[in-house]
């Protein structure tokens, strides 16, 4: 234990800057893929078919490639094609995609839980589509979102860990190197381990308390 | 005001309505009555363009209402509707969802828009209600605030669609004597309604509708008390003596 202490007290500092860049991918990545899950989701409940097609096929060719191997894709194959990424901005371009399919799927589910009767009634005072999202549907889905939602910032948050394998020096990976640099292994992953620990149950408590939250409110 | 021509609409191979020809006219109250599946409440959301339909038309002051037209959002700004599950914005309080139509579809000044919403829900009697959410309110209150939503929209017409069939008993009165005083006042009106009484006493007109035609009309005196198709004449049997 007074080893894995004075190990800890070694190891901290520099797994700290892994957790750093651990949060900047997961932030970065829980934003992209909420602007990129809105757009499809709008996509795919709107009513002009050829949009609700393209966003169909995004998310199923996105849900349908491990994210390793979208990461390795944007990472190694896009220079090819002529877009040079850092290693970190592929990290999140790719989680960010990767997630969006995931986002959009749950987005979806909230606008299609509003009650039929709320469109019409937004219909018939002469709404347009996009002022009927805006002011009646986004506004009550919301509510039936945020839950998973919550739970994507967690699978995200761990997800970030594979960032690793594209040379993003974040928490696994600064964990990795010095655990093989020194065969600590025991000391190092442990400690990697209670870093993410200590990241999500914040984000676990957070969800808990906005469930219910939501419950009470529920009107 | 409102003309219906050999109106046509199939939900797949159902015909639920097969050639309705009606017209109302302005300040007029028409009541359409008529067994449950005799297509009445598909008439009115046909003339609020939530319905599409296959034959025949339908024009508003001379514009043909097409669902599928950009002019289709002038026409429901001109012509309100009122469900019969009230469809209340639930995120929204009473006055909020007066104001809405107004101020984000009209673009009314939200200054103007308020204190009209206010005295348009005195008028429904339920000032002392503005700042409640819909869940905070009776049927027969989230109704009540439903039409005066539909009054915000300072509309040429109000299409109601059983506005009184998911209410409590107790609670229809005062939504039935809302409706009493904008007939009154005028306003025209076209009532899908179970309340034969309220049709009879407030009625111009009554429709009868069964099976997606139109077999009885008249002024509503002459069709409910005196029917003289024999549809009608048990229609209002079953209606009036339901035992």
């Amino acid at each position: 234990m007074t080893k894995f202490l004075a190990n800890a007290v070694e190891f901290l500092p520099i797994l700290l800057q892994g957790v750093w860049l651990t949060i900047v991918v997961t932030f970065g990545s829980l934003l992209l893929s909420t602007l990129l899950g809105l757009i499809w989701a709008l996509m795919r409940v709107s009513r002009v078919r050829a949009l609700q097609t393209i966003a169909i096929s995004v998310v199923n060719t996105i849900r349908g490639i491990p994210i390793l191997v979208q990461l390795f894709y944007i990472y190694f194959v896009m220079p090819e094609l002529g877009v040079t990424l850092t290693a970190l901005q592929a990290a999140i371009i790719g989680l960010g995609v990767a997630y969006s399919a995931y986002q959009a799927e749950n987005f979806r589910a909230g606008i299609e839980a509003i009650e039929k009767g709320q469109v019409e009634a937004a219909e018939s005072l002469g709404m347009s589509w996009s002022l009927m999202m805006r002011r009646v549907v986004l506004p009550q889905a919301v509510k039936i979102m945020l839950p998973p939602y919550g739970n994507i910032m967690i699978m995200m948050l761990k997800d970030s860990s594979q960032a690793s394998t594209i040379t993003v020096a974040e928490l696994t990976l600064k964990g990795q190197l010095i655990a093989s640099s020194t065969f600590k292994y025991t000391s190092v992953l442990t400690l990697v381990a209670i870093l993410y620990l200590v990241m999500s149950v914040p984000l676990i408590l957070f969800v808990g308390w906005l469930e219910r939250r939501l419950q009470q409110g529920k009107r | 005001m409102i003309e219906l021509s050999e109106l046509h609409k199939s939900f797949g191979a159902v015909e639920v309505l097969r050639g309705i020809t009606a017209n109302v006219t302005r300040g007029e109250v028409v009541c359409i009555i008529g067994p449950s599946g005799s297509g009445k409440s598909t008439i009115l959301r046909c003339i609020n363009g939530l319905e599409e339909y296959d034959g025949g038309t339908i024009t508003i002051d001379g514009v043909r209402v097409d669902r599928t037209s950009p002019g289709i959002k002038t026409i429901r700004t001109e012509i309100a509707m009122v469900f019969q599950r009230f469809n209340l914005f639930p995120h929204r309080t009473a006055l909020e969802n007066v104001i809405e139509g107004p101020v984000y579809v009209k673009g009314v000044r939200r200054e103007e828009a308020l204190p009209r919403a206010r005295e348009l829900l005195s008028r429904v009697g339920l000032a002392a209600k503005a700042d409640a959410y819909p869940a905070e309110l009776s049927g027969g209150q989230m109704q009540r605030v439903a039409i005066a939503r539909a009054l915000a929209m300072q509309p040429k017409a109000i299409l109601f669609d059983e506005p009184t069939s998911s209410l409590d008993p107790e609670l229809v009165g005062e939504v039935l004597s809302v409706m009493r005083r904008l007939a009154e006042d005028g306003m025209t009106m076209v009532v899908v309604t179970h309340e034969i009484r309220f049709a009879q006493e407030v009625a111009d007109r009554v429709l009868f509708l069964d099976h997606g035609k139109i077999l009885e009309e008249g002024p509503a005196r002459q069709v409910l008390s005196a029917p003289q198709h024999v549809r009608t004449q048990e229609f209002l049997k079953r209606v009036l003596r339901p035992i």
